[in-house]
């Protein structure tokens, strides 16, 4: 019942931006409108042999990852292949005008930029859960009640979030794309001598620790002259990803997209 | 005194003119650090120890100098000097894509500059140089072999060793074993096939070629449902590897499969890729493999680097390999021969196994494969260890790797017959950085430091005989730890974080310690040295 399409553009936020493997390079995008005329004579005089997503078949060959067609500019190389055919092959010469031959390579140039750029490849069919089980989980066995509240906090999520944007914020809650930032982390700070000071934890690593206290001024410590206390709101997230099913995860999205 | 001290500039001055010696490769590094893990061992442990746990403390910059070239295209913003440089005769040699430098090592004082022209490609990082004699060889992005004259800088030769076209990208490391510069391809977008090949040192002329995926009929052609999966199986081979001269067997890692989160046109273990394999050096030709991850669906390259350790295993003296695996998993191997020695997972919640089999292979879960509404996998795609260099100190007998717990979800997008290029998507949700310190005897994490904040970790470590571990952190600090224990000796903010791995040499009887952070290398010594 509530299933939707995705259209590819819910998830793109990084977290960590640490590029570790391929990431995307991207060569010319041609023209929508040559690609479409290139798509319409593509289906016509191809499909048959290359499939109508030119990905190949038992007639042909895959044309998205052929050599051939990655090295093709605007028909250089297509074209006079085309043109002459491979008889032997099975695969005849056509009769094409310049302009059909830029449009079909227009078309493949695009297939390949779709299948390369993975950033884009659209998202589907996110809602396989059960909303009741989801909410029983909400309720039970993931504790979110403890703090959260359908009618509270909660209330309207899924006007403010994509499904796909749902998916990702309630696994662990990030700012950004239209939602407020999660409760950040505070910390009671001890020193050796003097009083603690409490508030919000701006940073810390292994040497300094930050706060922004109740008045507002920042206070920097060295770590080793004090005693941290942290509290961080977000630590029950974790704790749940240790803890969720798959399937507890898409019944509770499930239920999420209910809270409207 | 001052005739000494010109006597030994002098003196410095003619062994600055003198190319490597190519023995420097075969020992432990100390006045040099000739390749890019220091030796061929992959240890990243530097015998030296004028800078010990007592006087670490005092360490001091000696120089910092900013490379502002070579930054964008894909590469995360700005510069970032991920290559480990090499040090040879007191300078210091280092790329980023499409660009490299060589500096005076005592003063970071810029000899010359190289450019090169690039057609395209992927600029996610360059790794660095190999060297034979006075020549330099280094990869571009858009998958060229230029080999440089390390006095002058000057190109001598241009080799394409992929197309880039078919959105292979380059920037490992060449290996240099005896007069062959073993080159590597990255590049998984669009299921195209992994190699490695050799190259002539003097005319870059192809020696042998080395597939990471069969060809039908060849072994391991069983482990793919058809030639189409596995001429469009991937496997690249973007990491230097090491190197055992008594065996003569080049040692390296293979990345993963494509199409990479929908495996469903590959069914079967997917040899030889997420594999440790051993080749030898003069032939190209396979001695044995040992796959890490089989049948790969998490984008888990296996091409962190293969430490060889040579000690103690169950009482017994043994020559072997380890690594901490992307996947998750610390792997022991007997590298004479590949047989597995010990397996056993270096962070917590690795949910995308079942369990190991009777070699030691992680079996994949089905259930965590990537599905359309999205499955929640450990570690994530970035994997619980990457490229970061590892480090082994013989001191401690401790296995010291920066990794992550995290959690990601994979989505698979393409549920045809014939999915391409990733065919799903992965988004990082939670991420731990830490530093573990493995008993290579046991598996077992021995300590491990958590970082008290989140993010990514791009540094490498590497271990000395001063008892001292040195490294980066996820903010910007660069540290020096307490190599039996963990315990922070010293520290200095940069103005980010480290971003490759450090060396350490000496050079007048001063032992430096160089780090990359960003686009600047900062360089460490000891007052009064």
């Amino acid at each position: 019942m509530f299933r939707l399409l995705q259209s590819g553009v819910g998830v793109v936020a990084v977290l960590w931006a640490v590029p570790l493997c391929a990431q995307l390079i991207s060569r010319p995008v041609p023209a929508t409108d040559a690609v479409e005329r290139g798509q319409k004579q593509f289906v016509i005089q191809c499909a048959g042999c290359h499939g109508s997503d030119a990905r190949g078949d038992d007639n042909g060959p895959d044309l998205v990852r052929s050599v051939i067609v990655l090295d093709d500019e605007r028909g250089s190389l297509i074209g006079p292949l085309l043109r002459k055919g491979f008889p032997n092959e099975g695969m005849p010469a056509f009769e094409l005008s310049d302009a059909q031959i830029q449009d079909l390579a227009a078309f493949l140039r695009e297939r390949t930029q779709s299948a390369i750029n993975r950033n884009a490849y659209p998202l589907q069919d996110l809602l396989t859960g059960d909303a009741k089980a989801g909410e029983a989980y909400f309720n039970g066995a993931g504790r979110c009640n403890t703090c959260h509240s359908a009618t509270g906090d909660l209330n309207g999520l899924a006007n403010r979030f994509t499904p796909a944007q749902l998916q990702t914020r309630f696994l662990y809650p990030r700012g950004g794309r239209g939602g407020a930032p999660p409760k950040p982390a505070t910390a009671t700070v001890t020193p050796r001598s003097g009083p603690a000071v409490s508030g919000t934890l701006e940073f810390m690593d292994d040497f300094t620790v930050g706060l922004r206290d109740a008045e507002g001024y920042y206070r920097s410590f060295s770590r080793d002259a004090v005693k941290v206390d942290m509290q961080d709101p977000l630590a029950a997230h974790v704790q749940l990803l240790k803890q969720y099913t798959d399937k507890n995860m898409h019944d509770v999205l499930a239920y999420l997209v209910t809270l409207k | 005194m001052k005739q000494a001290l010109l006597a030994a500039l002098v003196w410095t001055g003619v062994l600055a003119a003198q190319p490597l010696d190519p023995a420097k490769l075969l020992q432990p590094p100390t006045d040099s650090w000739p390749t890019y893990n220091g030796d061929y061992t992959g240890r990243r442990y530097s015998p030296l120890k004028q800078i010990d746990q007592a006087n670490v403390g005092t360490l001091n910059l000696a120089w910092t100098r900013r490379f502002t070239a070579g930054g964008g295209r894909g590469g995360g913003g700005g510069v970032q000097i991920k290559a480990t440089p090499l040090e040879v005769n007191g300078i210091l040699y280092f790329a980023t894509p499409d660009n490299a430098w060589a500096v005076d090592a005592r003063s970071g004082r810029e000899l010359w500059h190289y450019t090169w022209a690039t057609t395209g490609g992927l600029h996610i990082g360059n790794r660095g140089f190999g060297m034979y004699g006075d020549w330099l060889y280094f990869e571009t992005p858009d998958c060229y072999l230029i080999s440089l004259d390390a006095k002058t800088g000057k190109m001598r030769w241009n080799q394409q060793i992929a197309d880039v076209k078919q959105e292979y990208f380059c920037g490992p490391a060449p290996m240099v074993i005896k007069n062959h510069i073993i080159t590597g391809v990255g590049g998984d977008s669009l299921d195209v096939p992994g190699y490695l090949e050799s190259h002539d040192p003097e005319t870059g002329a192809l020696q042998w070629h080395w597939n990471t995926t069969p060809r039908p009929g060849e072994p391991g052609a069983e482990t793919w449902p058809s030639r189409g999966s596995m001429e469009h199986g991937g496997g690249m081979t973007w990491h230097a590897g090491t190197y055992d001269p008594e065996l003569n067997l080049y040692y390296f890692g293979t990345g993963n499969p494509n199409p990479v989160y929908a495996p469903q046109s590959r069914t079967g273990d997917n040899l030889y890729t997420c594999s440790i394999v051993a080749l030898n050096p003069d032939t190209g030709k396979l001695a044995w493999y040992y796959q890490v991850s089989p049948h790969d669906s998490h984008d888990f390259d296996n091409v962190e680097t293969p430490v060889l350790i040579d000690g103690q295993f169950n009482g017994q003296p043994r020559k072997m390999l380890a690594q901490a695996a992307r996947n998750g998993y610390f792997v022991l191997l007997d590298r004479t021969n590949g047989k597995n020695l010990l397996t056993a997972p270096f962070v917590e919640d690795v949910n995308w196994s079942k369990g190991l089999d009777a070699d030691g292979r992680p079996i994949p879960n089905p259930d965590k494969e990537a599905k359309p509404d999205g499955t929640l996998v450990s570690p994530t795609e970035g994997g619980a260890a990457n490229w970061f260099a590892p480090s082994f100190s013989p001191l401690t007998g401790l296995f010291y790797t920066h990794a992550s717990e995290s959690y990601g979800l994979d989505w698979k997008t393409d549920l045809s017959k014939t999915p391409e290029g990733y065919g799903g998507r992965n988004q990082t949700i939670w991420m731990q950085n830490l530093l573990q310190a493995i008993d290579y005897k046991t598996g077992k994490v021995v300590w491990s430091h958590r970082y008290p904040n989140q993010g990514g970790n791009r540094s490498g470590l590497l271990s000395t005989a001063g008892g001292l571990l040195f490294g980066g952190d996820p903010t910007s600090n660069v540290f020096a730890m307490d190599s039996a224990n963990g315990k922070i000796l010293w520290h200095a903010g940069l103005h980010t974080s480290v971003g490759n791995g450090p060396i350490t040499f000496e050079l007048d009887g001063r032992q430096y310690v160089v780090v990359g952070a960003g686009d600047s290398l900062y360089a460490f010594t000891l007052p009064g040295h």
